[in-house]
């Protein structure tokens, strides 16, 4: 090769490499979901999911469930306020499962309580904690639209975490004087799926006063809507954040052709739906009051609490712990239904999907 | 004789630069003699320059300049001057047009005015490069085709940063300046508008789009075909049409019966490239303005196909009673 042509074959060379060392190699596996020719695949790396698969056991139980005879955990122990109503071999069999999912494992029983009296609420972690509990049974039995019979438990978040793995805080603009704005474009993220999109689309979707998500003219004509590109923007960032947080395609809830509409979609989409009306719940009506419980160094930028997204619970995966119900063990974990207009929607018409 | 069948130049010429004809009387002269790159020589003509700036010339690069300061240093300000964090987020950094709210108004500068600032200095440098082609096609005693085919580009330019966005009584219409973020902004108004596929001006616009490429390697692959016969020196061949125009000819009338001139093959490619934009930035224009769900339009109008459902049909949950929030 001639000398002089050796740098620039070099550099094509090196920057080929690089360009290339951001994808993944082939092969993947393709799922065909809708009706052929409308290209709705499920498209699954083979190697990455192996090591989903890996990271998405769900535990066994440590023992059997001991049944709700003989006296109460209210009767049995001091300053019991959520479940009272168990048994106190259920009480303390259910402590024990909490302990293992989620405090670290040199601090157990510690992490949450006063050593000296279990009962004491001087720390804040057991404050939570309680809250968690209602939250935990609120969603079992007023949210079955999105969980069904699966249900959840401390662990499809925590994982073994104090904290959980996956949470968010808004995002503070780093607007100073005349420059600096991103407008919302945050440093690139795995929230939205490294796209060039809005990175906290949490904030205004997934908390209190939500946004209209819906984007998209349900009129061939224009009839007065004024939703913007950038509207579509955030909307955009937060169904990447889904995509990316339930580890598939677009393809998994919508028909591409037109994501709109409802009667091309597919049944998971429903599901989603309830989702997000279940994540803003959960971030309004239990994480947000407990703002003035957690101590400052558990808090964002802005003085908020951590809150929750799809990527809590899921993880990377269609169903938490590939639909492993671990709620089937812990019967303790589902409430009273209070909301019966969540849990009712369902029988109202829409098959509930698991 | 040259060979044409390689894909790189296999002679160079060397030779005193030649500067080109004298230029009428002016200001500015030409920069600098010319030299000779043995790799340029490669895929074109070995010798670079001299190069004819002049005052549309300077005026553009000027401007031009300025807008990407704006944008490189608003980016720059973005990763608070980090230039390890600008290399790493370059890609993904972008300088966003001012948010809807503000209409057509100016913005403060952190919402959009540097944007605007950046638009107004970029469009002004297309314009002044484009008059700078124009005129030195007509000081050369051209016609004025490249400059023409540079103006359809600068339409679709104009309709997405401008009309569409004045059109629509807003600026955060517009196209943000930035790799991925352009991007994304073009996903999102395909979203936005029940998907761009079902646009037929956009389907034109893939059509010409294609149809160029596949005209460029018709035509390419016909002349360096014909390369052994001096098909290269197609001006003569246009004129007084040898072996080499014969064969190409021939060629294509056996193989599917129709054949374009050697000269109306590039009346086809100049038509089929200046079509694209053109009808592109149609498609645009009508987004939003004409037609809000492009989607919905087309199955009004019977082009979009009903498919068979394979999954049970799901009520729109918030349509049903009783549906939270």
């Amino acid at each position: 090769m001639n000398r002089r042509n050796t740098l620039p074959c070099l550099v094509a060379m090196v920057g080929s490499a690089l360009l290339l060392s951001a994808c993944e190699r082939p092969p993947v596996d393709t799922i065909q979901r809708g009706y052929r020719g409308l290209a709705m695949g499920l498209v699954y790396n083979p190697r990455s999911q192996e090591s989903l698969q890996a990271a998405n056991v769900a535990p066994a139980p440590a023992s059997p469930e001991p049944g709700s005879d003989g006296p109460t955990a209210g009767q049995v122990y001091k300053n019991v306020q959520v479940l009272n109503d168990l048994s106190a071999a259920q009480f303390v069999r259910v402590m024990v499962a909490i302990t293992s999912w989620v405090a670290p494992k040199d601090q157990a029983c510690a992490y949450c309580h006063n050593g000296a009296d279990l009962s004491a609420d001087d720390n804040y972690r057991k404050v939570v904690a309680r809250k968690m509990l209602l939250m935990v049974r609120h969603i079992n039995s007023d949210w079955k639209s999105h969980v069904a019979g699966t249900g959840v438990t401390c662990y499809t978040c925590h994982r073994g975490n104090g904290v959980p793995a996956y949470t968010w805080y808004t995002a503070p603009d780093t607007a100073s004087g005349v420059t600096g704005t991103r407008a919302g474009l945050l440093p690139p993220a795995s929230t939205v799926a490294w796209a060039a999109l809005p990175g906290d689309p949490f904030t205004p979707f997934l908390a209190a006063d939500p946004h209209e998500i819906r984007i998209a003219s349900q009129t061939a004509l224009p009839q007065g809507s004024r939703v913007s590109i950038k509207q579509t923007e955030w909307t955009y960032g937060l169904m990447m954040h889904i995509s990316n947080a339930l580890g598939v395609n677009c393809t998994f809830c919508h028909n591409s052709r037109s994501f709109t509409a409802w009667d091309q979609s597919t049944p998971q989409r429903a599901t989603a739906w309830y989702g997000i009306r279940m994540v803003r719940d959960v971030n309004v009506n239990f994480l947000n009051s407990l703002t003035a419980t957690f101590p400052a160094d558990r808090k964002g930028p802005l003085g908020d609490v951590a809150k929750v997204n799809c990527e809590t619970c899921h993880q990377g995966v269609y169903k938490p712990l590939y639909g492993v119900s671990m709620l089937k063990d812990y019967p303790e974990l589902v409430g009273k239904p209070q909301d019966t207009a969540a849990s009712a929607a369902p029988a109202a018409g829409a098959p509930a999907p698991n | 004789m040259a060979e044409y069948q390689n894909i790189f130049n296999r002679v160079q010429i060397r030779s005193p630069a030649y500067p080109g004809t004298p230029l009428p009387g002016g200001i500015w002269k030409r920069s600098g003699t010319g030299f000779f790159s043995n790799l340029l020589g490669k895929i074109g003509d070995s010798q670079v320059g001299p190069i004819y700036l002049g005052t549309l010339g300077f005026l553009s690069l000027l401007c031009g300049f300025i807008a990407f300061e704006i944008i490189g240093l608003n980016m720059l300000a973005q990763v608070h001057w980090s230039p390890q964090q600008f290399l790493r987020q370059l890609f993904w950094l972008a300088l966003e047009p001012p948010p809807p709210a503000y209409g057509l108004h100016l913005p403060p500068l952190n919402e959009g005015g540097w944007w605007l600032m950046a638009g107004f200095f970029l469009t002004s440098s297309l314009l002044l490069w484009w008059v700078r082609m124009y005129r030195r096609a007509r000081a050369l005693g051209l016609g004025t085709h490249v400059a023409w085919a540079f103006a359809a580009a600068i339409w679709l330019y104009l309709v997405l940063g401008f009309i569409r966005p004045v059109l629509m009584g807003s600026w955060g219409e517009a196209v943000p300046f930035g790799i991925f973020p352009h991007l994304d902004w073009t996903a999102a108004f395909s979203i936005r508008y029940g998907n761009l596929f079902y646009n037929p001006f956009h389907m034109l616009s893939i059509a010409f789009l294609y149809g160029s490429t596949l005209l460029f390697a018709m035509h390419a692959a016909t002349i360096l075909a014909v390369g052994r016969f001096g098909g290269h020196r197609e001006l003569e061949q246009i004129a007084d049409r040898g072996t080499a125009g014969e064969r190409a000819a021939l060629f294509w009338r056996w193989t599917m019966g129709f054949n374009a001139t050697v000269e109306s093959i590039h009346r086809w490619a100049w038509w089929f490239a200046v079509l694209c934009p053109l009808t592109g930035g149609i498609g645009i224009l009508l987004s939003g303005t004409v037609v809000d769900n492009w989607y919905l339009w087309s199955v009004k109008h019977g082009v979009a196909p009903f498919y068979p459902h394979v999954f049970p049909t799901v009520p729109d949950p918030a349509t049903l009673p009783g549906a939270p929030r």
